[in-house]
């Protein structure tokens, strides 16, 4: 039991917070929701890749620095700390590439995951569609059997950056006679510019545009684009969704940087009593989840894999992100309500968190029943 | 870095979770609550075998310690078995015994489990005195003042607290000057981490009961814990129990006051939650005295207030970062 870090583990921080002090752009980069945004943020994805910072946590070869899961963690305090800009890539490098690392081919890994690291690519997730969200194991998008490859048809929903990302990857239904709606399906990469992809673009709560639906009419994707073996994808998918609930989706320093944030605005506003007591919580929250997340490290480092107990992570950070950005806006007072201030924004996007990666009550369910082993039952 | 438990500890809160089991608790924690101190004792007795208070208590008086984390694992498991008695209390007096005389003179009985402590901490915001718990079945009555430490020579009277297990008393002004400048507040943070790892326990079976109960309790031909409502609550019940542990034990590695303030804080208000939605699962059963589930339900509203309400601790949370800390 330890919470020390090595002489390694703090020079890394050390090199990591030297290099942010130099390189975190000094205003703001427009939203990465905006086409504008979109560019700035991937010229800061090769920026940070020039140095090898993208990607830590990655194999050397790939573009990361071999950093393990303390060390990433380390990075991520840093770099919220220093108030770096969001990660435009984020959904490729904590999704995809989980999952090409654990399931893909060398081939795969060699000819997407340097193009991932750097921003040249970036991808885009195509998992929900209409009439399966919760319910994803009911998808009906089909993947028909080609000369070489697959042809995929059907309409794919909220997707996250969808509108200028470069490639997606999802899931699509290969074997439409598999006796369970979890059978059958295929893991496979397309390319969002590619024949027969139509992107309509979807504005959000928040009123930015890069969320999107897709439409799909035979779309062409080779063989060499399928990860796993046809049939397997649910399980493949999966695998990855506990990866992104459980410690790759929000690093503890978000919510470490955030809190900070909240209790020098409530200090700023001459520390009011009545609200002492959610900054507090906010603070308590964001240190329980770094501590929690150093424990799943150690024990992911240990050989543990992190199954169900994922699901309580995303319900505690989703939740805890709410909470500190409602106290931020109470104690902003009537101007706590205008829209294009950095607090506003992050209370908007801090709503979403209960309903993607998986809604909160499904996470609960898992928790109830995986965890606790209560009885399955009508949801 | 490596922020988990080592194996001894597991292995620690093992054995003490097969020794406790097989000990009857409950109708140990029940009799104590009668004033009837016999097998309670024996228990601690046992307990003390164990290392429990050793972890307190220096080497140079006999002790192992101090062990911050060893407490913590092992107050968890008295919380989990409900181990009736002034537990906290007789590791924050060893906390507070630094004077080399009566450390020499208290201390080796405290470690050896040969005697019990209690301690009525009067802080400046105390209007009617403090209560000291289980003054009746401790032999060493701590009372500390800003004037200093004293050992009281007897208490007045027993009043009953709203968890049936835990007696309240006062102790009797004067007695022998122990040291005038104890270290107060370090042994704030180990009655604090102490109380916390205890609720943690508490919470975790008050879960564990409930789990069990609704897993078999059948209305409208299935299972309670089949109906989404309820399993929902369970599962926030877990999340809020699983959160608060890393800052018990992160709280334990650093003994910051913020980290305790902040484990107490959430450690409590989990175990609390937890014993709401056990009595709500529990229906009218759980309402009962005579269901053991009472014993814990009665004793996570006890531990929420004990050592610092959960607003006195968030205050010491942002107390602490008025200055700025370094991560």
């Amino acid at each position: 039991m330890d919470l020390t870090l090595t002489r390694e583990e703090e020079a890394f921080r050390e090199e990591a917070r030297a290099w942010l002090a130099a390189h975190v752009p000094r205003t703001a980069l427009p939203s990465l929701e905006t086409a504008e945004g979109f560019a700035a943020h991937r010229a800061w994805e090769a920026e940070l890749a020039a140095d090898r910072w993208s990607v830590v946590n990655w194999p050397a070869r790939y573009g990361g620095r071999d950093a393990g899961l303390v060390r990433w963690l380390l990075f991520e305090e840093e770099y919220w700390a220093a108030d770096a800009p969001g990660r435009v890539g984020q959904n490729g490098i904590g999704l995809l590439a989980p999952t090409l690392l654990a399931h893909g081919t060398e081939e795969q890994r060699a000819r997407v995951l340097p193009p991932m690291a750097t921003g040249e690519v970036v991808w885009a997730q195509a998992w929900s569609e209409p009439e399966a969200g919760s319910d994803l194991a009911s998808l009906r998008s089909r993947a028909v059997r080609a000369e070489g490859g697959w042809l995929l048809s059907g309409q794919k929903t909220w997707s996250s950056r969808a509108a200028f990302a470069d490639r997606a990857f999802g899931l699509f239904r290969s074997d439409p006679t598999a006796p369970k709606p979890h059978q059958g399906l295929l893991y496979v990469m397309f390319g969002l510019r590619a024949p027969g992809v139509t992107v309509r673009p979807v504005g959000r709560l928040d009123g930015e545009p890069t969320f999107a639906e897709l439409f799909l009419d035979e779309v062409f994707v080779p063989d060499e684009d399928v990860i796993g073996e046809p049939g397997d994808g649910w399980r493949i998918a999966m695998s990855t969704a506990a990866d992104e609930r459980g410690l790759t989706l929000r690093s503890p320093g978000r919510f470490l940087a955030a809190a900070d944030r909240l209790h020098a605005l409530w200090r700023a506003k001459g520390g009011p009593p009545e609200t002492a007591g959610r900054v507090a919580d906010a603070l308590i929250g964001a240190r329980a989840y770094q501590l929690f997340t150093y424990a799943a490290a150690a024990r992911t480092r240990a050989g543990e894999r992190l199954g169900p107990e994922s699901s309580m992570n995303k319900v505690f950070w989703s939740e805890l992100d709410i909470a500190l950005h409602e106290t931020a806006l109470d104690l902003l007072g009537a101007r706590g309500e205008a829209a294009d201030t950095a607090w506003a924004r992050r209370y908007v996007f801090a709503l979403a968190g209960p309903i993607y990666a998986g809604t909160n009550e499904i996470q609960r369910d898992i928790v109830a029943e995986r965890l606790l082993g209560l009885p399955k039952g009508r949801r | 870095m490596r922020f988990l438990l080592d194996p001894e500890h597991r292995a620690f809160a093992a054995s003490l979770d097969a020794m406790l089991t097989a000990a009857d608790t409950p109708g140990t924690a029940r009799e104590w609550g009668r004033g009837e101190h016999a097998r309670g004792r024996a228990l601690w007795a046992r307990i003390a075998d164990a290392g429990v208070f050793a972890l307190a208590v220096p080497e140079a008086y006999e002790g192992l310690g101090p062990r911050p984390v060893d407490l913590a694992v092992a107050f968890v498991e008295l919380g989990r078995h409900a181990v009736p008695g002034p537990l906290v209390e007789t590791v924050t007096a060893a906390a507070l015994l630094r004077e080399p005389g009566p450390a020499k003179r208290l201390l080796p009985a405290l470690a050896s489990g040969a005697s019990m402590a209690t301690v009525a901490y009067e802080d400046a915001s105390s209007e009617e005195g403090a209560f000291a718990l289980d003054g009746d079945a401790a032999d060493v009555r701590l009372s500390v003042t800003p004037a200093g430490l004293r050992l009281a020579p007897g208490y007045d009277g027993v009043r009953p607290s709203l968890d049936p297990a835990r007696r309240l008393a006062r102790l009797s002004a004067g007695g022998e000057l122990l040291s005038v400048g104890p270290p107060a507040p370090r042994a704030l943070l180990t009655a604090r981490l102490a109380t916390a790892a205890q609720a943690l326990g508490v919470g975790l079976a008050l879960l564990e009961r409930t789990v069990a109960y609704v897993g078999r309790r059948t209305q409208f031909g299935v299972p309670v814990g089949s109906f989404q409502a309820v399993k929902h609550r369970l599962a926030d019940t877990r999340i809020a129990l699983e959160f608060a542990r890393p800052l018990v034990l992160g709280a334990a590695v650093t003994m910051a006051p913020a980290d305790v303030a902040a484990a107490k804080a959430s450690a409590c208000e989990a175990a609390y939650g937890a014993a709401r939605t056990a009595l709500q699962a529990h229906g009218a059963i759980g309402y009962t005295a005579e269901y053991d589930l009472s014993l814990w339900l009665t004793k996570a509203r006890a531990l929420r207030t004990a050592w610092g309400t959960p607003d006195e601790c968030r205050a010491a949370v942002l107390a602490a970062r008025a200055r700025p800390v370094s991560r």
